[in-house]
């Protein structure tokens, strides 16, 4: 090379001069240094991004966490109940018969909580009470229609303000009164049912959330049978059948703009739609699926193409070799081998239609349901709605009730998607 | 009840059309030219569509007619004309009561008419019903005369699965027309009100119950560029694209196995969960920061607190764009450059990135086109006050925030206010369907050049 270089391309002037680079001199060490501080520091600020995000994602959850797992819990105090003296006026063999629901609503149980409370603790008693503990009382009655003769200690829950300070710190009034009754052994704080089995109330002490979760589930089951079908046989169509023409892009372009479109617009169009048009219950579960169904489509649709076009084409020529029709190459051949990857991108789409919130606000699905959905009319809440809901709440004990009920939509999310990776990892195959 | 019962009778015809077709299919003999046109199954599936699908048909359209049908017999009773009633009210009073769903009547006079109303209807369930099953004979039936061996089932068969799969590819055109339409609708309804000059280029946003008010909207369109076009980008964009050149070109690929999942877990966090993040613990820090350092005008719900933490949702979006075209760039452009002594990062900044722009910026408009669709951390996080300020520490409000607030609480349909989110979605839709043609065009394009 160094022989024949100067024949080929004569070599200009000034090269002529030209010294090799001396690389041991300091201003040649200097400009290497440079290089790789400029180097190292690069690397430094990629891997900050990383661990900035990835902090940012931790303190998410941790916060979460720290303050959600304490609305698990639910402060409770021993209200000894003298029922004989309370004269509430009920027949105990009555509450075995039919009229039972009707005789416990006619009784005052309310008043006669606060007396006991007033009895026991002092003229404020009833304040350490939660505005439900009367309903305590009546479960237990209802459990146990023989306590009514006799005294008995009923644990019920406190009031926001007690619940707190025994937790974290409440305001002097409520550190005094927990103090009080830390005194007398008639508190405790423990993991309360009543949270994962209640529905909303407006007292956060005696709210729960399988009023929503129900709700959720529901609505999550309405667009699972609607937009999983829909999906994989408009997936199937594109992928297999459809001809190149201009309906199919106009399909195609359709599915694409759908996946992009804010979640927003498919609430205003569930509401001008199902709401006015056909004139469905409003806050229904059923009317949430459809709409939440709209917007999964087009996420199942493109995860089903995309699984469906990695099924190798010899799949499909032997199987047309050996004489099945085009319907039986693809129900009999290409969709079983397709379906693992389409499961995956379902749980996906599914998942993020768990999380959505928008979309049920604007049909109406932010009511105040004090019960259980009963069926796919009835009025519902779903999980995020609830978070939202409680989230706007001023008493400070939605706080940690709020974070728990995140708490749960995370696992439900964090379950969804393990089961998505297991399926891929475990039946997905690579040709 | 009675229409569930009649359901799994249709059901259980079809199902017994269905066995039989396959058992006499199953004797068919023959070979060679003989040999029968279809599988036994095929036969089935053919008999038990037939016993199906004429029988629901009339039972969805039954479905709908019966009620007027019932509600014409009742008022035609000597009971009812008695009442001195409108007759709409007094039917939907009577069905309410007789299923249930009012326990209560309004007037007592009406109560004799519910058995009545109870037994029109059973009669009407029973003629429904009846027809259904006679159908569901009648087309199985039918059927079940042209099973042989030469009759081409399986065809009949799979044509119908093929309409059936048009017509769910048919659905997403359908949603997108009714979204687009009724959009439209309501908007032509609300410009017929308000001006859209005023709309579009009007300073003043106080929307009011019924007619009065001003809609202009450029503070909302200000305030949504401002939290998810300028702050969320100046977070995510940084973060979105460092995160993907460090994973992509210095991580280990142990590392960047865990990693990327890590990174993809922030998108998946629901948006709810974000504004209560940001409503509660981001915007009192910023707040007080604002406060610490003496800037005026800091308001608990800043359009900093909701553009940053949108930012962080949107880093995994702009960080797999990124990955997507920065792996899109041919190796050789790499290596050239690392061959000329250049040093990774120089290789990154000067090769790189430049040719993986298009790709990254296509990204960063489909990120932002997501940004400003989203409607839940700015509800909680951003406040509602239309101000025209470019302040980050004031409060904005943003055109989802005002569609939520306009469409809940009560509702009149009709009035401007209603409609007016109507209009703002329109505007939505436009904006992030332009954002996204054109950012899907900018990738593709950049795709074709290295192919």
């Amino acid at each position: 090379m160094s022989t024949l270089a100067p024949v080929m391309q004569p070599a200009p002037k000034h090269a002529q001069a030209r010294v090799p680079t001396d690389w041991t001199t300091a201003s040649m060490q200097g400009r290497i240094r440079r290089r790789y501080r400029a180097e190292r520091n690069f690397r430094m600020l990629g891997a900050g991004a990383v661990l900035l995000s990835t902090a940012f994602l931790v303190f998410l959850l941790v916060s979460m966490l720290s303050q959600g797992l304490r609305g698990f819990t639910q402060t409770e105090l021993k209200l000894p109940m003298d029922f004989p003296a309370a004269r509430l006026g009920i027949d105990p063999v009555a509450l075995r018969g039919p009229d039972a629901r009707a005789i416990l609503a006619a009784a005052d149980l309310e008043n006669a909580t606060a007396q006991a409370a007033n009895r026991a603790y002092g003229p404020a008693g009833y304040k350490l009470l939660s505005d439900g503990a009367w309903l305590s009382i009546r479960s237990a009655i209802q459990e146990d229609p023989t306590i009514l003769t006799r005294r008995a200690d009923i644990w019920v829950p406190t009031s926001t303000a007690i619940d707190l300070a025994a937790k974290t710190d409440g305001d002097a009034d409520a550190e005094a009164g927990f103090r009080m009754l830390d005194a007398r052994q008639a508190v405790r704080t423990g993991f309360s049912m009543a949270f994962l089995t209640g529905a909303d109330s407006t007292d956060p002490t005696i709210v729960g959330i399988w009023g929503a979760l129900k709700g959720s589930l529901l609505t999550m089951f309405v667009t699972l049978i609607l937009a999983f079908p829909v999906g994989v046989l408009s997936a199937l169509y594109l992928e297999e059948y459809a001809p190149r023409n201009r309906w199919t892009d106009l399909i195609e372009v359709s599915i694409n703009n759908l996946a992009a479109v804010p979640s927003i617009i498919f609430g205003l169009l569930g509401l001008a739609v199902f709401l006015n048009f056909l004139d469905f219950p409003r806050s229904a579960p059923i009317v949430g699926g459809l709409t939440l169904a709209l917007m999964t489509m087009p996420v199942i649709v493109i995860a089903g193409r995309n699984a469906i076009k990695s099924v190798p084409p010899s799949i499909r020529d032997a199987a047309l070799g050996i004489g099945a029709s085009k319907v039986q190459v693809v129900f009999h051949h290409v969709l079983p081998l397709a379906l693992p990857g389409i499961l995956t991108g379902t749980i996906i789409g599914m998942a993020r239609a768990l999380g959505e919130t928008a979309p049920l606000l604007m049909i109406g699905m932010r009511a105040f349901i004090a019960s259980p959905p009963g069926g796919l009319a009835d009025p519902a809440t779903v999980l995020p709605v609830q978070i939202f809901l409680w989230s706007d709440e001023v008493s400070r004990g939605y706080v940690e009730k709020t974070s728990a009920a995140i708490i749960v939509l995370l696992v439900f999310l964090l379950a969804m998607n393990g089961i998505a990776i297991y399926l891929r990892n475990r039946f997905e195959r690579r040709w | 009840m009675s229409s569930t019962l009649f359901l799994l009778l249709v059901a259980g015809l079809a199902f017994i059309g269905w066995v039989t077709a396959r058992a006499r299919a199953g004797r068919f003999t023959g070979t060679g030219v003989n040999r029968p046109h279809s599988l036994p199954n095929y036969h089935g599936w053919y008999v038990a569509l037939w016993a199906l699908a004429p029988a629901l048909l009339f039972l969805a359209v039954w479905g709908y007619v019966s009620p007027g049908l019932i509600d014409a017999a009742v008022t035609a009773t000597p009971q009812s004309a008695a009442i001195r009633l409108d007759p709409v009210d007094l039917t939907n009073e009577v069905r309410a009561l007789a299923t249930g769903a009012l326990t209560t009547p309004f007037h007592p006079d009406v109560v004799p008419l519910v058995p009545v109303f109870q037994q029109v209807q059973h009669h009407y369930d029973m003629i429904g019903g009846v027809v259904a099953l006679l159908l569901a004979f009648a087309g199985g039936a039918f059927a079940y005369t042209r099973v042989k061996p030469d009759f081409r089932a399986r065809t009949r068969v799979e044509r119908l699965v093929m309409a059936a799969l048009l017509g769910a590819s048919l659905i997403a055109v359908l949603t997108t027309l009714g979204i687009v339409l009724s959009l439209l609708f309501e908007s032509v309804r609300f410009f017929a009100r308000v001006s859209p000059m005023q709309f579009l280029f009007g300073t003043l946003w106080s929307p009011q119950t019924g007619d009065s008010g001003t809609f202009g909207a450029v503070p909302l369109f200000w305030g949504t560029i401002f939290i998810g076009a300028i702050i969320a980008m100046i977070v995510a964009i940084p973060l979105g694209l460092m995160s993907a050149i460090y994973l992509t070109q210095y991580a280990k690929p142990s590392t960047r196995r865990w990693m990327k999942p890590i990174l993809e877990v922030l998108a998946g966090v629901p948006t709810v969960v974000y504004g209560y993040f940001a409503a509660l613990t981001v915007a009192p820090a910023i707040r007080d920061f604002a406060a610490f350092v003496g800037i005026p005008g800091a308001s608990s719900e800043s359009a900093l607190a909701a553009g940053l933490v949108m930012g962080v949702m949107i880093i995994p979006f702009v960080s797999s764009m990124a990955d997507d075209s920065i792996a899109a760039v041919p190796q050789a452009m790499r290596d050239g450059s690392l061959a000329m002594g250049a040093t990774t990062s120089e290789t990154i900044r000067k090769v790189l990135v430049p040719a993986a722009l298009p790709g990254v910026v296509g990204g960063v408009l489909l990120a932002v086109s997501r940004a400003i669709g989203e409607t839940m951390i700015v509800v909680m996080a951003a406040g509602l006050a239309a101000n025209l300020t470019a302040n980050p520490f004031s409060s904005v409000t943003t055109v989802t925030t005002q569609i939520v607030q306009l469409l809940t609480g009560d509702q009149e349909f009709d009035s401007a206010k209603t409609l007016a989110a109507f209009a703002l979605g329109l505007v939505l839709f436009i904006v992030t369907l332009l954002l996204n043609i054109v950012a899907l065009r900018v990738v593709k394009k950049y795709r074709e050049a290295y192919e």
